[in-house]
């Protein structure tokens, strides 16, 4: 127990007083809200008290950085021995211009890499399908061949830059490239880190990049996390993403929920699937969070999901190296915080949410340009978020101890509730047989939207406030620049891909497509198939249609 | 007789998964009264066009954050009136650069909404303007 019987009683006697005195204001000066709760309605009492965390116990829930339950961190050291990974997500157009913004973003200070695809690569499709049109290069770099990504990895330096990749249906063929460009270079794929997202459970339930079926798809992941686990000892072979399912409306505890049972689902499939014990690849898996704009309740959050995660790998896979009990994670702040009105007040915003990222103990980060409602990020935009990030590492001083706000009332017993609430909502979705059968079943999808719905019908009734958007809103638009991305760029990267389809051999591209539909048949791991298509010059869209031949396609049931 | 409900589609053309906005708006539009279909994502302007036939709407709703609106959108009206179906409304919404506004009025487009715009806006917006067709 946290407290003593006197201490609690001691507290409890000066609580009535209060509490009487409370009465007395709110007579005269009543509350402005009736009820108040967090930007995910979770409720928030007027003040905490030693009550409020009596059934906690320091060793158990609380500890220290760096031991079970890794509540406060996994380093023991926290943010001394190294901050935080500034990891700006970019790409855009062609691989030249994404390289030229990489390489901008490596000199002002970026410390990894992380790469945005455009829709047809995420969904797997060349720039020339008739279901490209129109999307080449405007929502990240179009890569069709291995030439594309030699170009978008030159002058980076593999050895040393890690590189996050968002990819998720044809990861293995993004991720085939990395290895086959490390390979060209002589980098031993022993020698390369970095991190493919990777996690389709969460595109059925949120982004939506969709090829295949659940079941296949969770079966094309687990064939990453055994080659990498052999071969790729620093790659996160997965990053268990709830960024999006905040995105797509989810409440914190749903996002914390839902992506700690996709860590487990995943977790499952392989010691299942492949027979591999769970320290075997545990310490390679990674989650990303969202930190939206409730500063405290994304705090909590992310501690929660430390303590979670420990808890069922330690626990629920009776995993033995203390390693394999980390929760990993790279934070990004919230896009759909943004707004389109007053762009500069985005600034505040992800400086807001940059601090509970750090204040959370996430790893690794992502702060989102002001810009970035409306278009591409600016340069100018990209580097006040980037400084956004060194400002508070290097002169606000919040990473000089760790985890500070431990032991606070407020803190602990709402980190406590969000752990309760998504428990629960794990609990459910076990019973109804996984994650896999919930999404079948539309479980996660319909709970999303209730909530988005909800939040947003609190927006128009202004019980939530979004400052210009519902209050304090101006005629006056603040003018900011906007990048597009000029339809030329498809014509230019079609003619690229003709170019390779011309001087490749015909030959050697159907052979070993077909060696990798073999192996999808034979239910093989098909990373070094996948190295050897892409070596060929194979192009995405070729090696995605023998999955989608093979596996079969999944397509949106537009649950609403 | 009592007049028929309004019908709309909300739709995701293109690549675009991005449907937040669109699930929030198909749910908003069914609390208003109106019979609502939803596609889902990544229908192609053909899909949305014969759909949109089919099932008799008044109205369509193009949602595209992706920056591929300026070929999806006018692409479902051309469709729609090689179809002889001109009558169906078609709106949009999403991160739209107001500078591509005009181009899409022009190709036939009746209302744009980009974020921000509220939910009873949106609603008002279709009750003045679409008569449901008998």
């Amino acid at each position: 127990m946290y407290f003593t019987e006197e201490l609690l009683d001691q507290s409890r006697e000066i609580m009535k007083k209060w509490e009487d005195e409370v009465r007395k204001i709110v007579s005269t000066v009543p509350d402005q809200k009736a009820r108040w709760s967090t930007v995910s309605d979770l409720e928030i009492k007027r003040l905490y008290t030693p009550e409020d965390i009596k059934d906690m116990d320091f060793a158990r829930d609380i500890g220290v950085p760096g031991e079970f339950p890794f509540l406060r961190g996994n380093q023991a050291t926290g943010y001394r021995g190294r901050h935080w990974t500034f990891r700006m997500f970019s790409g855009m157009g062609t691989a030249r211009d994404t390289n030229r913004r990489w390489r901008l973003l490596l000199r002002e200070g970026q410390t990894g890499l992380s790469t945005a695809f455009d829709f047809p690569t995420l969904m797997g499709y060349d720039s020339d399908s008739p279901k490209a049109r129109g999307e080449c290069g405007k929502c990240g770099v179009a890569i069709d061949t291995l030439e594309d990504f030699l170009t978008l990895m030159d002058r980076i330096p593999m050895e040393q830059a890690t590189t996050s990749m968002t990819i998720n249906p044809p990861a293995t063929v993004l991720w085939a490239m990395y290895c086959a460009v490390a390979e060209l270079r002589g980098v031993p794929l022993s020698k390369i880190g970095g991190t493919i997202q990777n996690d389709m459970l969460k595109e059925f339930i949120a982004q939506k990049t969709l090829m295949c079926p659940p079941e296949p798809s969770v079966k094309l992941i687990s064939d990453t996390v055994e080659f990498g686990a052999k071969y790729v000892p620093r790659w996160n072979t997965i990053s268990i993403s709830g960024y999006h399912i905040r995105e797509a409306g989810s409440t914190a505890v749903q996002e914390l929920a839902f992506t700690l049972r996709n860590g487990i689902e995943y977790v499952e499939d392989v010691i299942r699937r492949k027979g591999l014990d769970v320290d075997d690849f545990a310490q390679r898996l990674s989650f990303f969070f969202n930190s939206h704009i409730d500063f405290f309740e994304e705090i909590c959050k992310m501690r929660a999901a430390r303590r979670m995660w420990a808890r069922i790998m330690r626990d629920r896979f009776k995993a033995k190296n203390p390693r394999s009990w980390w929760m990993r994670f790279h934070t990004q702040t919230a896009g759909c915080s943004l707004t389109a009105q007053q762009p500069y007040n985005n600034v505040v915003r992800t400086a807001i949410e940059a601090l509970a990222a750090v204040l959370g103990g996430t790893q690794s980060l992502h702060t989102n340009s002001l810009d970035e409602v409306l278009c591409l990020p600016s340069e100018q935009a990209v580097e006040i978020a980037l400084r956004t990030q060194q400002i508070i590492a290097e002169e606000t001083g919040v990473a000089n101890t760790i985890d500070p706000l431990a032991g606070s009332y407020f803190i602990e017993s709402l980190t406590n509730k969000m752990e309760e609430a998504a428990w629960e909502y794990i609990h459910k979705i076990d019973d109804m047989g996984g994650m896999v059968a919930a999404i079948e079943k539309g479980f996660p999808q319909t709970e999303i939207a209730d909530a988005a719905y909800a939040f947003q019908r609190q927006l128009e009734a202004s019980e939530k406030i979004m400052v210009g958007v519902n209050k304090y809103t101006t005629a006056r638009d603040q003018v900011i620049p906007r990048v597009g991305i000029d339809d030329s760029v498809e014509m230019e990267q079609i003619e690229r891909l003709n170019a390779v389809r011309r001087k490749r051999s015909h030959q050697a591209v159907r052979r070993s497509l077909d060696d990798l539909r073999n192996a999808c048949k034979k239910e093989n791991n098909v990373m070094p198939y996948c190295i050897e298509a892409v070596k060929n010059l194979a192009t995405v869209q070729e090696i995605c249609d023998v999955y989608r031949e093979a596996y079969g396609e999944y397509r949106d049931p537009g649950y609403y | 007789m009592a007049q028929r409900k309004i019908r709309v589609m909300v739709a995701k053309p293109g690549l675009d998964g991005h449907d937040r906005g669109a699930r929030v708006l198909a749910r908003c539009f069914r609390e208003a009264g109106f019979e609502v279909i939803y596609t889902g994502c990544h229908q192609s302007p053909e899909q949305i066009a014969t759909a949109a036939m089919q099932e008799d709407v008044d109205l369509v709703g193009l949602s595209c954050l992706s920056g591929a609106h300026r070929h999806l959108f006018p692409k479902v009206v051309e469709l729609l009136r090689e179809q002889g179906a001109e009558d169906i409304i078609v709106i949009g919404g999403g991160i739209i650069p107001d500078e591509d506004f005009k181009m899409l009025y022009n190709a036939g487009l009746k209302a744009i909404f980009t974020p921000g715009a509220p939910l009873a806006t949106i609603v008002e917006w279709v009750r003045n303007h679409v008569v449901p067709r008998s």
